[in-house]
């Protein structure tokens, strides 16, 4: 089977791409496995930040819904529920479709598989009911379900504040956030809403142990110096779910498979593939986009794919090179405006370096 | 069933859904049609999914989203499923899976 365009991964950055792609005339076959398209857009059920361009104001899920009908509007192909399990440098794409492996042949190729959540290593790490922060979210906000009733967070920055919250919205106690740095990570504004409610911050500690025989039944702390626990400032509660909010990867398996050049670029959550400005890899053909490219926001992710779409129907001559220098020159000044203030500062430096590093071929 | 988020300020009420039942360890489970099966099984409180192959430790949920394979169990005799996107379907047998599992359901 041929297609002109193969997106891996239908979250925010795939979608906008697929729509980028289609709207010029490209055959576009998006891929996801998962039952539904939307990644994790449609779990954010916060109000998002930015410029008026970028929704500032409207609820991840909102963003989300909208991202969904479009695609359907657009005339993009997709596969649920179908996973991708090879990739090739000549860019063949071995999918597993309906229990069957199908080999499609693609002319260009976007890689955009997402993150995934860091674990931490702590005496009784493996035990069920410490889970990840956006594995509790899951549950909560899409499959309706808590999965406990006493909940202690590891983590501050964004994900780690926003999912407390939620958590809290569907029913939960959170019994603390615990941060090993001394100050918190995330935006002030989720931050506020945790302490109104009356959540206490652990600044300076981090999770010691996990408690329990076959689920958490408590969790210690203690304080957090120099990299190492301080003995004899363990606190211990009870609580019956630790999740842990430490950061995400990029998901670039895929992209090892087919051959890309990676690098560690801590700043965007470890190894990673380098790319250019148009989001193409050291493999011609093959683009990335979204927390792939780099651990950043849904709207990073839907802006870069936005400018991977963009170059795959300028690659395939659907689009003049004027009309895609222009179309490319307004998402780039979008993503910048992403990425200013103290945040996205460290993101805009590292995604520099990416970039230079990606142009070389 | 306790653990359902039944009225939520943001996404509403929690839509009726039709029910199918499952069988989790010879226990008769009534689900949601078109949930995954984590979400039954967190919903009764069931947090075990499997235990270890070389030690028998208990391992639950960790992602959520189908990455980590941690919540893997044995559906109708087939080892290894990730119950985290895998729906539940009427009459389904699951079952805790021991290590790597064993291919052929117990009925």
């Amino acid at each position: 089977m041929k297609k002109e365009v193969v997106i891996i991964g239908g979250g925010p950055a795939g979608l906008a791409a697929a729509i980028e792609a289609a709207r010029y005339g490209a055959q576009v076959l998006v891929i996801d496995e998962n039952s539904r398209p939307g990644g994790q857009l449609l779990k954010q059920i916060h109000k998002f930040f930015g410029s008026q361009a970028h929704g500032a104001g409207i609820r991840g899920i909102d963003i989300g819904r909208k991202l969904l009908e479009e695609t359907e509007e657009c005339g993009a192909e997709v596969w649920l529920n179908c996973a991708v399990i090879g990739l090739f440098s000549d860019k063949r794409v071995a999918v597993l479709k309906d229990g069957v492996t199908v080999v499609v042949e693609a002319e260009k190729i976007l890689i955009s598989t997402g993150g995934a959540e860091n674990p931490l290593r702590f005496k009784g790490w493996t035990l069920p009911g410490v889970m990840g922060a956006g594995a509790a979210q899951t549950m909560v906000n899409v499959n309706r379900v808590l999965p406990g009733k006493r909940i202690l967070m590891v983590g501050s920055g964004n994900v780690g504040v926003i999912v407390a919250y939620q958590l809290m919205q569907a029913g939960a106690d959170v019994v603390g956030i615990v941060e090993g740095m001394p100050k918190i990570g995330a935006y002030g504004v989720h931050a506020a809403k945790i302490r109104r409610a009356g959540v206490p911050f652990y600044l300076g500690y981090t999770i010691e142990e996990a408690i329990g025989t076959d689920h958490v039944e408590k969790a210690v702390i203690a304080k957090f110096e120099d990299g190492k626990i301080v003995k004899g400032t363990e606190l211990v509660t009870d609580v019956d779910v630790i999740t842990i909010a430490v950061g995400l990867r990029p998901l670039s398996e895929l992209a090892m498979m087919a051959g890309v050049r990676h690098d560690f670029i801590p700043e965007l959550g470890g190894w990673m593939p380098v790319h250019d400005e148009n989001m193409e890899t050291s493999v011609e053909g093959i683009y990335v986009a979204g927390d792939i490219a780099g651990v950043e926001e849904a709207n990073t992710a839907m802006d870069e794919g936005r400018m991977a779409g963009t170059a795959i129907a300028k690659a395939l001559c659907y689009l003049d090179a004027n009309k895609a220098a222009a179309a490319e020159t307004a998402i780039a000044d979008r993503l910048s405006a992403l990425r200013q203030g103290p945040f996205g500062e460290r993101r805009l430096n590292a995604k520099k370096r990416v970039v230079e590093e990606g142009a070389i071929r | 069933m306790e653990n359902r988020v039944m009225k939520h300020p943001i996404l509403g009420d929690l839509a009726p859904a039709r029910e199918v039942t499952v069988t989790v360890d010879g226990k008769k489970l009534k689900a949601r049609e078109g949930e995954v099966i984590a979400a039954v099984l967190m919903a009764n409180g069931i947090m075990t999914h499997r235990h270890t192959a070389k030690t028998g430790e208990p391992r639950g949920i960790f992602c959520g989203i189908g990455q980590c394979t941690d919540c893997v169990m044995t559906v109708n005799g087939v080892p290894n499923v990730r119950t985290c996107i895998t729906k539940v379907q009427e009459g389904m047998v699951i079952e805790t899976q021991e290590g790597y599992g064993k291919t052929g359901a117990a009925r």
